[in-house]
């Protein structure tokens, strides 16, 4: 139940991440709290945007869809269940691979760094490593003397 | 074992409660602040807003050739002669009372946030900072001349910061627009007198179009009043 909640703790995180970055994109926030980053060079480019809509509401609606899926993965009923941490692992595992090609336009296409890019990679892959945990079953496993 | 099922979720619900509160905290602070300022432009001058105002000066009243300046604060070409040539032009022409210098705006249309920091140094001027105030904007035209209206208008508020301006005076300056004015009137006369690009320096009735030089400002300097010989 663990790996389960440490999902929906980092979903929730991931997705006021997302909604801050969407914030900023449709004007509502001015600055980014970016210190030294480049996160308006990233935000303002065309790449913030992927098939037509913004990568920031992707992730926000993403996020979103995760918590849900993890807080229904932890009701009782469905404690010894696997498919709920399957379909957040596959869902997460979608997300891993959409923050690797973000990456990789941020650090050679665009040539710019936005920290909260790189926070919502991470957080989504230590969405990932616990949802495999999850369907491992590895938290369940009693511990030997 | 039921039990500390139940208080391991309750604790996950309260940290999730928590994660709830300040993520919503932080969003609400950041979205809920000030709309940016917004500094209009064509608006219809009038006698008040250039009484006892034809720009910004530096150097003495006693120089014996005066320099017109009409510039943009987001214009590239603006900012690299305030980089380059500008430090030369102060000490040696400006401090040593050859040059008076007199900074005139000239906000041009396809830059969206020229009136802003026009505007802003203006508003710096009333409490005294106008110079340092007028550095900081050059200094930090690439952080702010693309940035988005309220990201622009943070910036430059926090180069008001910097040079010391009483903040709470320089935000009821920036929302009222009250200079909205006299940067209009500047660009007015500037127009008049045949400006149509930044910088442009007028010099003895004369505009020079460009980024002039040290050495060639000198010259001309040197021409119109000849320095006098020891």
């Amino acid at each position: 139940m663990k790996a389960r909640m440490a999902a929906a703790l980092l979903s929730l995180v991931g997705l006021f991440v997302a909604v801050y970055l969407y914030l900023y994109k449709i004007g509502r926030i001015g600055t980014l709290a970016c210190g030294t980053g480049s996160c308006e060079a990233v935000q303002l480019s065309r790449w913030s945007r992927f098939l037509g809509v913004d990568v920031a509401l992707i992730g926000a609606v993403g996020y979103a869809g995760l918590f849900l899926l993890a807080m229904i993965a932890l009701q009782p009923a469905l404690a010894g269940r696997r498919w709920p941490a399957a379909w957040l692992a596959v869902l997460s595992g979608i997300g891993v691979l959409f923050s690797l090609y973000l990456s990789y336009l941020e650090l050679f296409v665009l040539h710019a760094i936005c920290r909260w890019c790189v926070g919502s990679a991470l957080i989504i892959t230590a969405v990932f490593i616990a949802s495999l945990v999850a369907v491992r079953g590895v938290e369940a496993r009693p511990r030997r003397a | 074992m039921a039990t500390t099922a139940a208080g391991g979720m309750n604790r996950f619900y309260l940290v999730l409660a928590a994660v709830v509160v300040i993520g919503l905290a932080a969003l609400g602070y950041s979205a809920l602040r000030p709309s940016p300022v917004s500094i209009p432009a064509n608006v219809t001058v009038v006698a008040a807003d250039t009484a006892g105002f034809r720009g910004y000066l530096l150097g003495s009243a006693s120089a014996p050739v005066e320099v017109t300046d009409y510039a943009d604060y987001q214009c590239p070409a603006c900012g690299t002669f305030e980089a380059v040539q500008f430090p030369d032009i102060q000490s040696r022409l400006i401090a040593g009372g050859r040059v008076r210098w007199r900074y005139r705006d000239f906000p041009l249309n396809q830059h969206q946030h020229a009136r802003l920091a026009a505007h802003a140094a203006a508003c710096a001027d009333d409490q005294g900072k106008y110079w340092p105030m007028h550095r900081f904007l050059y200094e930090g035209q690439s952080d702010w001349a693309e940035a988005s209206d309220r990201a622009a208008s943070d910036e430059i508020r926090g180069y008001a910061r910097s040079a010391g301006v009483d903040l709470g005076k320089y935000d009821a300056c920036m929302s009222s627009a009250k200079h909205a004015g006299r940067i209009q009137a500047s660009l007015d006369e500037g127009e008049k007198l045949g400006v149509n690009s930044t910088p442009t320096l007028l010099i003895a009735g004369r505009l020079y179009p460009g980024v002039m030089t040290y050495d060639g400002l000198r010259h001309l300097v040197d021409s119109l009043a000849p320095p006098s010989k020891p």
